[in-house]
């Protein structure tokens, strides 16, 4: 069966509207993505839709009461709140440095989350 | 005190510029900024989604930020914290900065060329024409992002967004993350003033409806919201009676768009371009005062921090390039006029004598258009007739002009203006 699929790139701020026809499940064309990474996306938003999360992660004593983190790859989507709620049951004492991991493989994904932030 | 060049405002706009001006040969520079710390507004936004185009990679706000204030240490670049500029005035060619610090009070700098760089800021209740009390819970978008992000405090648990302007979309996602039920987005316009992305990220991924067409007509509680009235509007804008939905909420978030901050550009005297809030300036991105030059949020105000960096380097550079005798004096500006669907360029005017091999010129639209066309004439000659599938108000568009189009038109004849329109 043909099907024809309109997605909003969300790869980068830019949002390319991009038209995807599958037939019997299989993608037969992709147009409208400005770069590689639109496919990319539109074949993961069929197949596996992941996000980058990001939140914050307390810090006790620190020159700011919290530090923003992110998971430094996607993970999937459905796991977003689990995420979330690991990360609340976290608390950090300074210095926290950019780049460091706050928790490993979260949730079970694989993935780790750092810290975007430097906290004195 | 005299410096050669003060860059005023320490975010990505004036850190990209004084890394360029440096890079460009100007050694006796300093960046002015108000705040604790440098990088400006990306402090605030954790979320990722910047600075693709310019790092080939998706990072946070702070991080983008990072990478600026490194590379502003890394070319010793002197910035000055918890300094404020409180006053700008021009005497001849020199501009008198006047600068408030704790430690050394009030002082001047005298300064050969400034680069504005103040950022913007959010208009306050802008939309909000609503009778009645002002109890708590009704915040700006952006407030409760510093609260939330910042100091990890929750304005509130049931939240309502009037306006779906960046602020609003991504604080709807991070007030849900947070544990908040956000009920839903109102926005007057029949369009979101937000990035696509945002849309689909904040919104649709967490099922928060977006009632285009709809704005707040009442809000309910003393002390604190307890309800706001959400009404259909017709095409002026009017609430539409028999629409009214109460809708229970604890938080009124306000997403009511941005203006630049530009206090200083005024008591400065220089033009500002009523479109955007900011000054008018060439295509060197200098005001019509000599040696002034601006970048950034302050100039127009930009969804993409990606454009901000490249905006600001050349204005860093164009500032070298005056500094160094290099920039050719003021010549024949062209002015480039804003025309049917495309509310304002910047650069307003280009000189053909002083602009580079190729300008960019950066635009809004002031509508949705579909399988349109964005066109430059100049001198009766369409320079360029580009197809777009989409054209929206609430993202920046960009034509980059060649100097040997401009050169030719200009010797067949002398044009009086250089004109952007949508086609549909
Ligand atoms: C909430 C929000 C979300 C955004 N999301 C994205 C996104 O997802 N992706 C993306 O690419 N872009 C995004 N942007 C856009 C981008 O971040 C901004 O356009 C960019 O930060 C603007 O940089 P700027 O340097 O012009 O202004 P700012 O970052 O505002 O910096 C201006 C600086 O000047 C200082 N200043 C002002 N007045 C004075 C004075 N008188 N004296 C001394 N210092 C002064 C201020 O303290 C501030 O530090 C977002 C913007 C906002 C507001
Ligand atoms: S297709 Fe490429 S340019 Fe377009 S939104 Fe996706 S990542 Fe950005």
């Amino acid at each position: 069966m043909a099907d024809k699929k309109e997605f909003v790139c969300i790869r980068c701020p830019l949002g390319c509207g991009i038209t995807v026809e599958t037939s019997d499940g299989e993608i037969k064309s992709i147009t409208g993505n400005t770069c590689p990474r639109g496919a990319d996306y539109v074949t993961g938003e069929l197949t596996d839709p992941r996000r980058t999360v990001t939140s914050l992660v307390r810090v006790r004593g620190g020159e700011m009461p919290v530090v923003s983190v992110k998971t430094a790859a996607d993970i999937p989507k459905d796991k977003i709140f689990d995420c979330i709620r690991e990360l609340k049951g976290i608390e950090l004492s300074p210095p926290v440095h950019m780049g460091d991991v706050i928790l490993e493989d979260v949730c079970g994904t694989g993935v780790n989350v750092v810290a975007t932030a430097d906290v004195r | 005190m005299k410096k050669d060049l003060v860059i005023i405002g320490g975010g990505p706009a004036g850190l990209a510029a004084a890394a360029a001006a440096r890079e460009a040969g100007v050694e006796d520079l300093v960046v002015l900024e108000r705040d604790q710390r440098l990088g400006g507004i990306l402090n605030q936004c954790i979320h990722n989604g910047f600075g693709l185009h310019t790092f080939k990679e998706e990072l946070t706000g702070p991080e983008y930020a990072g990478r600026y204030i490194e590379k502003a240490a890394a070319l010793g670049i002197s910035c000055r914290l918890n300094t404020m500029v409180v006053d700008l005035a021009a005497e001849g060619s020199v501009k008198k900065v006047t600068v408030m610090n704790r430690e050394e009070g009030l002082y001047e700098i005298r300064a050969r060329a400034v680069i504005l760089a103040m950022g913007c800021r959010e208009r306050p209740r802008g939309a909000l024409n609503i009778p009645g009390y002002r109890p708590a819970g009704i915040y700006t978008a952006g407030t409760a992002q510093r609260y939330v992000n910042m100091e990890g405090r929750m304005p509130g648990r049931e939240v309502v967004v009037l306006g779906s302007g960046d602020i609003g979309l991504i604080m709807a996602r991070r007030m849900t993350l947070e544990g908040a039920k956000v009920k839903l987005v109102a926005e007057l316009m029949p369009y979101s003033g937000g990035l696509k992305r945002n849309i689909v990220q904040c919104l649709d991924d967490f099922g928060i409806p977006l009632k285009l067409s709809h704005t707040v007509v009442d809000i309910k509680g003393k002390e604190r919201v307890e309800s706001v009235t959400v009404a259909q509007v017709d095409e002026d804008s009017k609430p539409i009676p028999g629409t009214e939905e109460e809708v229970a909420c604890d938080t009124l978030l306000l997403s009511c768009g941005l203006i630049p901050e530009n206090e200083l550009s005024e008591s400065l005297g220089t033009a500002m371009n009523p479109a955007t809030g900011g000054p008018l300036v060439d295509e060197s991105l200098e005001t019509d005062r000599e040696g002034v030059f601006a970048c950034g949020n302050v100039l127009h105000v930009h969804d993409l921090v990606d454009y901000v960096s490249e905006e600001a380097a050349s204005a860093g550079r164009n500032a070298a390039a005056y500094l160094q005798g290099r920039l050719a004096e003021k010549g024949r500006e062209i002015p480039i006029r804003a025309e049917n669907g495309v509310r304002y360029t910047v650069p307003a005017s280009i000189d053909i004598g002083r602009m580079g091999e190729t300008q960019t010129v950066r635009f809004r639209v002031s509508g949705m258009f579909r399988d349109a066309a964005v066109e430059v004439a100049c001198g009766g000659q369409v320079l360029k007739h580009i197809d777009r599938r989409v054209l929206a108000p609430g993202e920046m568009e960009q034509i980059i002009l060649k100097k040997s189009e401009l050169e030719k038109t200009a010797q067949a004849g002398d044009p009086k203006e250089i004109s952007v329109c949508v086609r549909t």
